[in-house]
């Protein structure tokens, strides 16, 4: 995915504290290096409160709407199975659901950086090189937890086959 | 060199504030404007948190006296507190440049109603911009401290939670003006608002409402897409763009200076096309303006006049289609958080059977379950208050299990003046206050506020204390306790007070249990 020429619609979601918000923002910064036009959208304040979080991000060419019209999703990722089924009408027919059962969750050595993880499988379904990911990761967190999310990051992503 | 980056219309707001010299931002947090202060103050730009919205806008009231530019933040609820000010500016205005942001919250993402802004335009007499993304935020926002200098008015800059909190690509200007030295130039006739004055400030008002709809009529803040004349959209701020996604072959006006209205652009447009639809988030503001000035314009069907639009219900209201909307599949619903302070004290409140009287906060959570808690919760600052109400209506059982809850900085908001009526129109009971002090302002992002001890960057301030404010009122009694760590010795406290005819407060102090590791970190830096 990543062509130029239509509207890539990318929807995370999962609870408060899961860090949601920090996969969209990640995704949005690349999108915008790679030169689209981006636009992400999401609530604050008290549906934040461990309760549902779910935030959207749509690039290409030109976008209006910074919300992704339901049901047309073509990337859902879910960090917390329990919010795959209150997600899963966002998803467009034919589109690409992400769970946590197509990473390692096994190989999860810290549970703060599930989101990595969930970013790394995300990264694995566009063409932006590793490098400008891990760059706008590291941009996005303090050094002291670099190593920890960019292996994590790298697990996440070679765990999807393309 | 301007530079392009990704922005959400709150840090855009921000940027602009300090590339155009604003002296002081000056707020109170809420969802979902709370961000803007924050970004200002971490750009280098001079900003402060009040203790409420009609605090905030009378101290920028007296820096754009002081002839320098003055920018206040709050919620669309925010500005009912700080209507009162807000009425008369409209007629004094001032001669630095004054502008209001009302974040509005259509849908109720985190707010108690979905009130429409562009009312308070309209009542107060007060010109409103109204941008639709980051860049226009950014843009306008510059604009609209111009505006409010040449025509001395306080310009409205009304947000919607989807332009607040959406990023999009902003390109941010090069220029940044310096903050003004302030002075200062007697005008009593502007600046006092005696009747014979507000007389004279009064028709002024209006003669310049005239001006500013001429210079909305030559369309800087409107922008026209040609397209079928069979279908004409006039819309406003995020509604244009879902309009954009929803109708691609439309022709549309879209209406950045919302009011006053640009009535003969309007006029033009929707003569141009065979069907003129307004699309409008909340209220119908623009379809019953327009109609009303003799324009045949399609309003929306009542069913979108609650909650955010969104490109499908937008497609829904152009084409008339009037199926009832399935509500969506429930998430997981916010709760207070494992380890809250609040947990403790609701547990004892619901135990005992407690009539609570709440305010709003995170605490309002202890509505739901486990604790189903909380009785009541009107506005900010209303718990005391109401609860005083209740127990002077009820018969004395009841009355006496009457409790408030409120939190140190809805206390300090307007929380302060429902002690003073306990102690000067004291219940027969007496009653009591729970002050769930949990050092900040947690449901809004863990914001600093006066009884914290710390300013809006976290850096040391003189600390108003809730114990002295509240015995120098006149309470019969104060106590201090963390209800987590002594909690039989609260319920037994809070049994004898609710059995006594008098005045408490019980203050449950404990730090939230985010804010904890945040305010380490805040002494560490310094």
């Amino acid at each position: 995915m990543g062509c130029c020429c239509n509207t890539i619609n990318v929807t995370v979601a999962g609870l408060g504290g899961q860090g949601v918000l920090k996969v969209t923002d990640i995704l949005a910064e690349v999108m915008f290096q790679a030169g689209f036009d981006v636009k992400k959208s999401e609530v604050h304040g008290m549906s934040q409160r461990g309760g549902s979080v779910s935030s959207e991000v749509r690039f290409g060419k030109k976008v209006a709407s910074p919300m992704v019209p339901e049901g047309e999703s073509d990337i859902l990722a879910v960090l917390e199975p329990t919010q795959i089924e209150t997600n899963l009408g966002k998803l467009r027919k034919g589109g690409v659901l992400i769970t946590t059962d197509d990473i390692p969750l096994d190989k999860l050595t810290n549970p703060k950086a599930l989101n990595s993880m969930m970013l790394g499988a995300l990264a694995a379904h566009f063409d932006q090189p590793d490098e400008l990911w891990i760059n706008v990761l590291k941009a996005n967190l303090p050094a002291k937890l670099h190593e920890l999310n960019v292996e994590m990051f790298n697990l996440g992503k070679n765990a999807i086959k393309r | 060199m301007s530079c392009k980056l990704l922005a959400s219309g709150n840090e855009a707001v921000a940027m602009a504030a300090f590339d155009c010299g604003v002296k002081l931002g000056v707020g109170y947090p809420g969802t979902p404007s709370s961000e803007i202060l924050d970004e200002l103050s971490r750009s280098g730009g001079a900003a402060q948190w009040a203790p409420n919205e009609k605090t905030a806008l009378e101290v920028a009231i007296g820096v754009a006296f002081a002839n320098c530019r003055a920018l206040v933040t709050m919620k669309h609820v925010g500005l009912n507190v700080a209507a009162d000010p807000l009425f008369t500016i409209a007629y004094s205005g001032t001669p630095g440049g004054l502008v209001v942001i009302s974040a509005d919250d259509p849908g109720m993402a985190s707010s108690q109603n979905e009130q429409d802004n562009r009312r308070y335009a309209i009542a107060a007499g007060v010109p409103m911009l109204e941008p639709a993304d980051s860049q226009e935020c950014y843009d306008f926002l510059k604009r609209a401290f111009e505006i409010s200098e040449a025509y001395r008015r306080p310009v409205l800059f009304r947000l919607t939670t989807r332009v607040c909190h959406s990023k999009c690509v902003l390109e941010r200007g090069s220029d940044r003006l310096a903050p003004g030295a302030g002075h200062y130039e007697r005008d009593a006739k502007s600046s006092v608002m005696i009747p014979a004055y507000a007389r004279i400030a009064h028709r002024k008002l209006r003669a310049a409402l005239h001006e500013l709809e001429k210079l909305n009529e030559q369309g800087e803040f409107t922008r026209e897409i040609r397209k079928s004349a069979d279908l004409g959209v006039i819309t406003s701020g995020i509604a244009y763009q879902h309009v954009l996604d929803a109708a691609p072959d439309a022709s549309v006006l879209k209406i950045g200076f919302s009011y006053p209205l640009p009535m003969e652009t309007i006029r033009r447009f929707a003569a141009s096309v065979k069907r003129c639809v307004v699309v409008e988030e909340g209220d119908p503001v623009m379809a019953d303006a327009i109609n009303a000035a003799g324009i045949k314009v399609e309003g929306k069907a009542e069913m979108f006049r609650f909650g955010e639009l969104n490109v499908k219900r937008v497609r829904a209201l152009l084409a008339g289609d009037l199926t009832p909307e399935t509500p969506p599949v429930g998430g997981k619903l916010p709760a207070l958080c494992p380890g809250c302070p609040h947990r403790k004290t609701y547990e004892v409140l619901r135990d005992l059977k407690c009539i609570v009287s709440g305010d709003i906060g995170c605490y309002t959570l202890g509505v739901l379950p486990p604790f189903e808690a909380v009785d009541t919760c009107v506005c900010m600052g209303a718990s005391i208050t109401v609860g005083l109400g209740l127990r002077k209506a009820l018969p004395e059982a009841e009355a006496r299990r009457v409790v408030s809850v409120i939190g140190d900085s809805t206390f300090m908001h307007t929380g302060v003046n429902g002690i003073v009526e306990m102690v000067y129109n004291r219940p027969a009971t007496g009653h009591v206050v729970v002050i769930l002090d949990n050092s900040t302002t947690a449901m809004t992002g863990l914001q600093e506020n006066p009884s914290t001890g710390r300013r809006l960057d976290h850096t040391p301030a003189p600390s108003v204390s809730i114990e002295k404010t509240v015995l120098g009122i006149g309470v019969d009694h104060v106590d201090v306790i963390d209800t987590t760590a002594e909690t039989e010795k609260f319920s037994e406290l809070l049994r004898q007070r609710l059995a006594s005819n008098d005045t408490s407060v019980i203050i449950a102090r404990r730090p939230c249990i985010l804010a904890l590791a945040k305010i380490k970190t805040y002494g560490e830096a310094k």
